[in-house]
């Protein structure tokens, strides 16, 4: 792949040499004017600036290797999508504004102001080509954590009402609806029941006090429902005291993928009320990968003090409930291989609990290569896989994943993210590949041992 | 005032004063700075100890990134390590420093040291050509990017050329030396070598709250 002009690439590797200038589309929400929409950007950008990521800000070296950590550079060789050149925009706010030689910067004209123009193009770096996976944070000699400073900087681009028009639209909709998909407190009911017949299984539904509150993906209650039954067979098998609720059910946050935090706290606080309301001692988070960092990590801040409950992702609940006995299972005669969700394992610290239940499930494991903390991300993640433009884009550093999961030469692959799953149903679609992905949970709930399910 | 006399007296003395100043100025600006509390119970106690585990370890590049990195990674630690020999190894920079600081300790001998500078010449002009070849360089350097090289690189040159000469007198070649350290001390602060001391401070914020999740550092 030859780049001609930094935009417009010609892949000599085609039967055909075909020279297509990209569409460049900008989307723009509301009817803001270019001035007010530079501003509420600024503000906004401002208001991350603390000391921690003055110092990150302030750290760069610019030495580049944070290219060499990063998916759709490392697949594309575009200059731009260098994680540190993505918070470019957000960087330069803070040296011209508030950093401690802001005044000089100004004064000496250092600094260009920010354009409409540069965050137009911005979005294109801050949402299509980041999902957040962080592992441009590791590889960073200064140790900045680049990916969480991405996360900042679309505050900035959301309340200017720059966010691509996909994912604007998902996180509005999640915002008005309770959900991304549009699942409603009935629809959710409906599949609950829907589930309990067709798997013959018990689900509790708005119990009033219980010890354990169970809460679901929108993807998941859509395109994977069973996901909704393996949760609850789990459970019964644990003998848990638990339930869903209809006031508090959907995991997924959009509002911190596309940058809103007004709508990352609502959604928190559904869920944070709804345990504390039955007086839950644990929330288990399905398989969602940023539904853990959102209430995991950054839920009690939405909440403003300590959460009065556990936060667990369901990996890590199972890994509890087969170490002490809780529940058993049989053991699966299969080679499998585990793609982790970065939220979840790189991020959130994580990653030993999946071992965990594969070493209970005594297949034998084909850990990938660099699996694990430096695991390649699906592509999907950070809100990516909404965004239809960047499909071609996600298609292309897919291929790395997949070339990652054929080197163990596993029989199945598993993760624990609907997100990623659907990213990998999409990637197998579009590249007719034999792999398909399956649920961790779900190959548990399958080989509970019998007795108390 | 011989121009010796001025870059040992004022020159280096008002260097050392803004070197303190402004590192102090862009230090406080950075840590007075809101820091909003983090309530999420924690799955390890990371604090301090986490900080200095990750000061130390980011030292190294991780496994995977090994072969991408292997080219700039050698030839900073080269130069860092040329920097560290000459600055602190050679015996007239030893006797400088007892001056003030009313001790000493062993140096290298000057054939080493002249090896070392000479390395960190080598290693600091590889990696400007690969800032000025290399696209994704390109893209993302500017001015402190250069002038810092260029800061750092000077104290080297000026020095190894004192013992050649070139029929220029030893005082104006050693005056020329301490201008080029002053013009550097007076740099560091403002650009991208003040990572000499905001590197304790990324490594050691990100240590404490990736430990904290328990999460890879």
């Amino acid at each position: 792949m030859t780049t001609v002009d930094g935009r417009h690439t010609i892949d000599r590797a085609a039967e055909r040499l075909a020279y297509k200038p990209p569409e460049i589309r900008h989307d723009r929400q509301g009817d803001l004017d270019d001035k007010t929409r530079i501003d509420k950007a600024m503000y906004n950008f401002l208001k991350n600036f603390n000391s921690q990521t003055a110092s990150y800000l302030d750290g760069c070296l610019h030495c580049g290797m944070c290219a060499d950590a990063c998916h759709f550079h490392v697949r594309t060789d575009d200059p731009r999508y260098t994680p540190i050149w993505k918070i470019e925009l957000f960087k330069r706010t803070y040296k011209r504004q508030v950093g401690p030689f802001a005044f000089f910067y100004r004064l000496l004209g250092l600094k260009r102001k920010v354009t409409i123009d540069d965050l137009q193009e911005w979005q294109h770096l801050l949402y299509d080509s980041c999902t957040v996976c962080g592992r441009c944070s590791l590889v960073c000699p200064m140790g900045i954590d680049i990916a969480g400073l991405v996360t900042m900087a679309r505050h900035g681009m959301f309340k200017a009402g720059l966010v691509p028009h996909e994912l604007h639209e998902v996180a509005k909709r999640a915002a008005e609806t309770g959900s991304p998909l549009g699942i409603t407190a009935e629809k959710f009911e409906d599949r609950v029941e829907w589930m309990a017949d067709e798997h013959e299984v018990e689900i509790p539904m708005d119990v009033e006090q219980a010890d354990v509150l169970a809460v679901m993906s929108s993807i998941e209650i859509q395109k994977y429902p069973q996901s909704i039954a393996a949760t609850a067979k789990i459970l019964n098998a644990a003998g848990e005291s638990w339930t869903f609720r209809t006031d508090g059910f959907e995991a997924t946050n959009f509002g911190l993928l596309s940058g809103n935090p007004d709508w990352q706290k609502e959604a928190s606080m559904k869920l944070i009320n709804a345990a504390v309301k039955i007086g839950a001692k644990t929330l288990v988070l399905p398989e969602c990968g940023h539904a853990y960092m959102a209430l995991r990590w950054m839920g009690a801040n939405m909440y403003g003090k300590p959460l009065p409950f556990r936060v667990l992702h369901i990996s890590e609940y199972l890994a509890e409930a087969l170490n002490s006995g809780k529940i058993k299972v049989k053991t699966v005669d299969k080679s499998v291989t585990y793609h982790d969700p970065c939220q979840v394992s790189r991020r959130g610290g994580a990653t030993q609990a999946a071992r965990d239940v594969i070493k209970h499930l005594g297949v034998d494991f084909r850990e990938m290569e660099y699996g694990g903390d430096y695991n390649w991300c699906c592509g999907g993640g950070g809100g990516v896989v909404t965004i239809t433009r960047a499909d071609p884009l996600r298609h292309r550093v897919f291929k790395l994943k997949m070339d990652q999961v054929e080197k163990t030469e596993a029989d199945e692959l598993l993760s624990s993210c609907a997100n990623c799953r659907q990213t990998f149903d999409d990637g197998q679609e579009h590249f007719n590949w034999d792999y398909t992905m399956g649920s961790l949970m779900e190959m548990v709930a399958e080989n509970l041992e019998e007795g108390r399910s | 005032m011989d121009l010796l006399e001025f870059a040992r007296g004022p020159a280096l003395q008002a260097a050392a004063y803004i070197l303190v100043l402004g590192t102090i100025w862009r230090f406080v600006g950075i840590v007075l700075l809101k820091e909003k509390p983090d309530y999420s119970e924690p799955r390890k106690s990371g604090g301090f100890p986490a900080a200095l585990k990750v000061i130390y370890t980011r030292s190294f590049t991780a496994k995977p990134f090994k072969a991408a990195t292997m080219y700039p990674k050698m030839m900073a630690y080269v130069m860092h390590i040329g920097l560290f020999a000459v600055l602190f190894l050679f015996v007239p920079h030893i006797m400088f420093f007892k001056g003030f600081l009313g001790f000493d300790w062993p140096g290298l001998p000057n054939s080493v040291i002249f090896f070392f500078g000479v390395a960190a010449i080598v290693s600091g002009v590889a990696l400007l050509v690969r800032r000025l070849t290399n696209p994704v360089l390109r893209l993302i350097s500017n001015f402190d990017d250069y002038f810092s090289w260029f800061v750092t690189m000077l104290p080297f040159v000026t020095g190894l050329l004192i013992p050649v000469r070139m029929g220029v007198r030893f005082e104006t070649l050693l005056a020329i030396h301490i201008l080029s350290v002053a013009l550097l001390l007076i740099w560091l602060p403002f650009g991208k070598l003040g990572h000499t001391f905001l590197v304790f401070i990324t490594r050691g914020t990100t240590g404490m709250v990736f430990e904290r999740r328990g999460a890879k550092t």
